[in-house]
Parts: C-alpha cells; structure tokens; sequence
C-alpha cells in the first residue's frame, strides 16, 4: 500500500497494517505523539487495533517539552 | 489605503488566543500586537524569574510578578488600543472552552510536552474547525535547517520536532524566538486568507 506519511507519499509492502505497526516500522518511539488518521485524532490506545489502508493520510507529530 | 493600512485594517478586527506565556507565547504576544491584532486572549499561571529573561518578552524589574500582568503592560506600550484578556491562572479542560471558543485562531505555547498533548488533542476534539499552531523542539542552538512547519488540516507545528536533553541543551533566545515567529506568521496568513508569497 502507498499512504501519505507526514505529507509525503511512504509504501509499505502489507496491503493494510495498524498504525502501531507504521510507527514500528518508521521508529515513531516518542512518548508524546499527535496522532490523526485522515484528518480524525486517534488516541494512543486505539493505535494497535487502527487499520491503515491503501491512500490513506496519515499524520504523526512528535510533541517535545521546552517553549 | 496603502497595503500596510488594509492588513492592519483585518487584524483590528480579530482575535488570537495564545496558551502560556512563556518563551513561545511572550514572543507570538508581541509580534501579533506590532502587526495591528485587535484582541488577544493569553493565559498563564506563572512568573516571570530571572531565568525566563534569556528568552521571554520580560524585564529584569519585572522579575516575581505574574507572567500575564507584566506581558499585559508590556504589550500595551507598544499599542495602547490592543485588547488584552489575560488570565493568571492555569489552562485546564474546564476553562479552555471559555478562554478560546471566541477566537478566530490560538497558538499552543506551552513549556511541557504532556500540556501540549492534552490540548492538542482537546482543541482538535472540541474545536476541529479552529486552526491550533503548535511549537514542538525549539531546544539549542545551530542547526536552523532542521526547523519546519508540519501542516495537518487545522494543525500547525512550528519546530524541530527533536528531542533533546533538557539539562544538556537549554533553550536560548535565538530558536525560541524563531519559532515563536513563524507561529506568530502563520496566524497573520490564516487570518489575512493568504497564500504564503511564492518566490517566482
């Protein structure tokens, strides 16, 4: 599947896979993380059990301490 | 009326909010008054000590009195008809409705990244439609190339996005303020309905 990740076009070779999988597989490991799938905020415990599919637009943001 | 009027002329008329007033929040405060906005609305709970002068909109004669109170006057020397709602007091769920539902956009400037996390997530619940700007690692010096904006519909981060150590790389005035600017630009092209200017 081809998503965009972060406004930029990423394939994956799984046909779907939970967005806990992506931020696996793309080394999201920051403890504060935005998370919006399609434009809709998807809270941390529903990341493992979220499908990601095919077209998708998928927006992570790292949250860092200090202003 | 010359261009500079008409932008003015939009701005009079608008209202920011801005949450926390601190490095982010003390900067985004002034610049928006200098560019003619009508009303801010700035909330925070702390005040201003020696150390925040490395980096906030503060005086030295300034130094325990609460952070809105002193940024309230400073603002106001600059342009005494600038509206300023300012609360001493600390932002939670059960007041942020009341201090942001009015306005046309907010700028998120907190210190912690668990405060960042709650209202990012409260505001895009409650107030999807409302354009939040966010900053997120501004910590050090050097390596300005690393600095962007990350648009996400409504959402707006300004910063590195890096985490660093914070005992090790402080936070200095230079990449504070950078930041605190292009937040601060980003609410002037939200409210004013323009494109950035494209180099041709």
């Amino acid at each position: 599947m081809t998503i965009t990740l972060n406004n930029r076009p990423e394939s994956f070779a799984a046909e779907t896979m939970s967005i806990a999988r992506i931020m696996d597989e793309k080394s999201f490991h920051f403890k504060m993380l935005v998370v919006k799938l399609n434009g809709s905020l998807i809270a941390g415990e529903s990341w493992p059990k979220t499908v990601v599919r095919d077209g998708d637009r998928l927006d992570i943001i790292h949250l860092v301490s200090g202003g | 009326m010359t261009v500079i009027q008409n932008i003015t002329s939009h701005l009079s008329v608008k209202k920011a909010g801005i949450a926390g007033a601190g490095g982010l929040g003390s900067n985004v405060a002034a610049a928006l008054v200098r560019s003619g906005i009508g009303h801010l609305v700035i909330a925070d709970f702390d005040i201003v000590t020696k150390a925040n002068l490395n980096r906030q909109f503060y005086f030295e004669d300034q130094v325990g009195r609460p952070k809105v109170e002193a940024l309230r006057e400073n603002l106001l020397r600059i342009d005494p008809k600038t509206e300023v709602t300012a609360l001493n007091s600390r932002i939670t769920p059960q007041n942020a409705g009341d201090l942001f539902g009015t306005c046309d956009v907010v700028v998120e400037a907190f210190d912690r990244a668990g405060e960042k996390q709650w209202f990012a997530e409260w505001m895009t619940r409650h107030y999807p439609d409302k354009p939040l700007i966010m900053g997120s690692g501004m910590a050090g010096f050097g390596n300005l190339e690393s600095i962007h904006i990350q648009r996400s519909g409504n959402l707006y981060i300004c910063g590195d996005q890096r985490e660093t150590d914070e005992k090790q790389v402080p936070l200095l005035a230079p990449r504070v303020i950078l930041v605190a600017m292009m937040q601060a630009d980003l609410v002037l092209e939200l409210l004013l309905h323009q494109r950035p200017v494209q180099n041709i």
